[in-house]
């Protein structure tokens, strides 16, 4: 029953798809009257509905792993550091900051007038308390490797030493001090994630694991949890004890939890949510001829890639081979006719992001005839030909779009080199595991999301010693680079530290990288506020509603 | 009758331990764990995982622990929503797969009997073909495709009703249309089929000879034995109904179990998938019981010993 509701729901969208090429009648067509006469006047009822993806798994800041959880908890709770629409980090609970000379001492001054939702003040103690429990191998957070800069961070997690050995303290009810164990340049971007936001010890002491639910929530953020149905919707409302409440316009703000991105597109278009989590990407052509206005595209800080296993043949000690089949694909085809979502195609690992140099790969400058000619070259000097070709298998995740760039991939090495590769796909937690376990992958798909606007996300990946390093790619002058960077306080040099790295990946090409994720939403005309932004962070303080 | 109720209820436990049992393994079985991730766990946060949810004990102490659980109601925690019990979720989910499930079988019996009844009496006229013909091709659209259809039609086009989610009782009636419209057109050639049969009998003729109203034959003596296939057709539809909102929850987003047990298994939450399941499992047998029941209640030629 379980393979009949999988097949059942992939069905169904193709069911939405083929019926979705009707003119387009609903109350998503808007008139002119937006925003009123001015263009900026606000509507009287400031409520917004979001499509939030599936349900959320939890909204315990500590243990939140989920993007569409993390969404609700930006709202909930506020972190030390906050972001601002364009994604800038600015000041959020602390009003400023020092850092010591080493780079490892941050001293944050909180912001006096700051309370927590019930009225109690906010002070360095909830925040000694939050960073603590996200260290603590008793909370069983998954995301505690955020905050592993810290100093006995490691050690806490491994369950070595207690979590008041953390380098973190509350000089006074206003000062905390962060001690590091390395000069982390991205530290401020860390602490504005979910596992850094405070806690509010009397009421988690209190209710333990309920303490999340209405009504027992006692959060610092813009919003309160007014209400919570698992796989329909969270409800928040104002926080009118925040110390910027003055300042948010939306006074309500729904999350929907519609896992079925064809049945989130349904309820937009019938005007019930005025913002998507994503789009059904079969359904992208339609929407650009419909409501083309409405759809909203931009650059996200994900790498779409090919992984090579090179602890088991063919691709073990083959560079060349591992170069032949990268040269030989044709990304301005998979990203502009097989995906046409608006990615980039991508010819190095790290994702176009702020004072970092890409480091394509220099084939890149090449064309595509010249790339194919080279491919050929190498395939030949690696041992094969029409007569003994390459056979191999390309393994993916089970997912219409995943399939679609497999089969393109598999074409074009069939066409160019003459490689014999066959498909699989595996359902996702199958997939996970085979991909880790390295005994039965050879060449595999996979995406990888930056947790934080910084190179170092992508680079620690395929470092050696990270047991999430699927490919088992191991350079000890790309670990060296990789580390030397951690430690560097000139920011030029450590951007070059990490640039330099990339490079020495793309030599060695554990990976074959293909493209740039992209962010998909439909955004409903009145929702103003909204900037996109490499990490598609939004917090609901930012936004309001145009008149409509 | 006593006597064959007791029987049946304990005849009921053995079902369902093998149901337990076969569900508690298979599911166990499948490859993937509920923290298989793309992101390796630290071995140290894994095992303090396994270690909360029992998951380091050896299987067969998992599953005493399991029966022990149940054996109290106690589902166990939900392995993917940490905030909430099993119980909890199942309690939430279940008042609202109910409404649904509910209300396609009430929708169901009334029009499909309805429909039913109105062709047997205008058998073979053209009003009795169109019947037979639409519900035939209720029977023949599956509901993953006539669901996206009303929510275009009802939803976006015409904008009547919502295409999803938990509102009030408007939210509801495209989710039941799309669930009852099978059975609908199921329990119409049925009802038609066997109303034919007992209207050619000879009470039914004797009824007629003395006179007697059409409407007053058909509701007073004809319907009665018209419905026994309809009833013990009842059990099948309840789990067809069952199945088919685990489609019709996900497509409109409602809240229900249908999706639990769908996004439960993806995951890998044992616990979750497995309370569905057992809470189903037992639904199922208590409505088969509820079936044999009315039938002996309708047609006194059955007898429980």
């Amino acid at each position: 029953m379980k393979r009949f509701g999988v097949c059942a729901a992939a069905i169904a969208s193709l069911a939405v798809a083929s019926c979705g090429g009707g003119e387009d009648r609903g109350a998503g067509s808007t008139g002119p009257k937006v925003g009123g006469a001015s263009g900026t006047e606000l509507a009287e009822v400031q409520v917004l509905r979001l499509g939030n993806g599936g349900e959320v798994e939890t909204i315990d800041p500590q243990r939140i792993q989920s993007v569409q959880a993390s969404h609700v908890a930006r709202d909930l709770f506020e972190g030390l550091i906050s972001e601002a629409p364009n994604g800038d980090l600015e000041p959020g609970a602390a009003e400023s900051w020092t850092v010591g000379e080493d780079g490892k001492t941050y001293r944050f001054a909180l912001r006096r007038n700051a309370k927590w939702s019930n009225g109690d003040p906010l002070t360095a103690k909830d925040f000694v308390y939050g960073l603590r429990r996200g260290v603590d191998p008793a909370t069983l957070s998954v995301y505690g490797f955020i905050l592993s800069p810290i100093v006995n961070a490691d050690d806490i997690t491994a369950g070595r030493k207690p979590p008041s050995e953390l380098g973190v303290r509350a000089i006074d009810d206003y000062t905390l001090e962060i001690q590091l164990a390395n000069s982390t340049p991205y530290f401020l971007g860390l602490l504005a994630h979910a596992t850094a936001y405070p806690a509010h010890q009397a009421t988690v002491e209190k209710y333990g694991d309920q303490f999340t639910r209405p009504g027992n929530l006692v959060g610092n953020g813009a919003y309160m949890l007014a209400d919570w149905v698992v796989q329909s919707h969270i409800k928040l409302v104002r926080n009118p004890n925040y110390w910027d409440n003055a300042k948010s316009k939306i006074d309500e703000v729904w999350y929907y939890a519609i896992e079925d991105s064809n049945s989130e597109l349904q309820r937009y278009r019938a005007s019930e949510i005025d913002y998507t989590y994503t789009i059904p990407n079969a359904q992208l052509a339609w929407i650009r001829e419909n409501l083309p206005d409405e759809l909203v595209l931009a650059p996200y800080l994900g790498s779409y890639y090919y992984g090579f296993n090179l602890i088991r043949p063919p691709f073990q000690n083959n560079l060349k081979l591992r170069r032949a089949l990268a040269l030989a694909v044709n990304r301005d085809v998979i990203a502009g006719q097989v995906l046409t979502g608006g990615q980039t195609p991508a010819y190095g690992w790290v994702p176009p992001l702020a004072h970092y140099t890409q480091q394509p790969m220099p084939e890149a400058a090449w064309t595509q005839a010249e790339r194919e000619a080279e491919a050929k070259k190498l395939y030949a000097e690696a041992g094969y030909s029409a007569a003994n070709p390459l056979r191999t298998e390309i393994m993916y995740n089970t997912l219409e779009d995943h399939r679609r760039v497999a089969v393109a991939i598999a074409s074009m090495w069939k066409q160019v080199l003459g490689v014999e590769a066959t498909l699989r796909n595996l359902e996702w937690k199958v997939f996970v595991d085979a991909r880790n376990q390295k005994t039965e992958t050879q060449v595999y798909r996979h995406g990888w999301i930056g947790d934080y606007n910084d190179a170092f996300t992508f680079a620690e990946l395929l470092r050696s010693t990270n047991a999430s390093n699927d490919t088992s790619y191991n350079n000890p002058e790309y670990d060296r680079l990789v580390a030397a960077s951690q430690s560097e306080l000139d920011l030029e040099k450590r951007a070059k530290l990490l640039e330099e790295a990339e490079r020495v990946l793309l030599a060695d090409m554990p990976i074959l990288p293909l493209y740039f994720y992209v962010t998909q939403h439909m955004k409903k005309p009145w929702m103003g506020g909204w900037e996109p932004n490499i990490l598609d962070h939004h917090a609901t303080k930012d936004l309001y509603v145009l008149k409509h | 009758m006593l006597r064959y109720s007791l029987g049946r209820l304990l005849g009921a436990i053995p079902t369902l331990l093998l149901l337990i049992a076969f569900s508690f393994f298979m599911i166990r079985a499948a490859p993937g764990g509920p923290f298989s991730s793309e992101r390796q766990l630290l071995p140290e946060i894994e095992a303090n995982l396994n270690a909360a949810y029992h998951l380091d004990e050896p299987l067969y102490q998992q599953f005493g622990r399991y029966l022990w659980g149940l054996a109290h109601f106690d589902f166990g925690p939900s392995f993917q929503y940490r905030d909430y019990t099993v119980t909890e979720l199942i309690m939430t989910g279940f008042p609202v797969s109910l409404r649904l499930g509910g209300g396609a079988i009430l929708v169901a019996l009334l029009f499909g009997i309805g429909a039913g009844c109105f062709a047997a009496l205008k058998q073979n006229s053209v009003a009795d073909h169109a019947v037979m013909a639409v519900s035939m091709t209720g029977i023949s659209i599956p509901n993953f495709v006539m669901a996206p259809l009303l929510i275009l039609i009802f939803a976006i086009y015409l904008g009547w009703l919502p295409a999803g989610g938990l509102g009030d009782f408007r939210s509801m009636i495209l989710p039941i249309i799309a669930l009852a419209l099978p059975q609908i057109a199921y329990l119409a050639r049925l009802t038609r089929g066997s109303m034919i049969e007992v209207l050619r009998s000879n009470f039914i003729r004797t009824a007629k000879a003395q006179g007697l109203p059409t409407w007053q034959i058909v509701l007073r003596h004809a319907l009665k034995p018209a419905l026994l296939p309809v009833v013990s057709y009842l059990g099948p539809a309840t789990a067809a109904v069952i199945t088919g909102s685990v489609v019709i929850e996900q497509i409109f987003s409602v809240p229900g179990i249908g999706r639990f047990f769908v996004t439960g298994a993806l995951n890998r939450d044992y616990t979750l998938v497995m309370g569905v399941v057992v809470f189903y499992g037992v639904l199922i047998i208590a409505f088969n019981f509820l079936v044999d029941i009315a039938y002996a209640w309708l047609d006194p030629k059955v007898k429980y010993r």
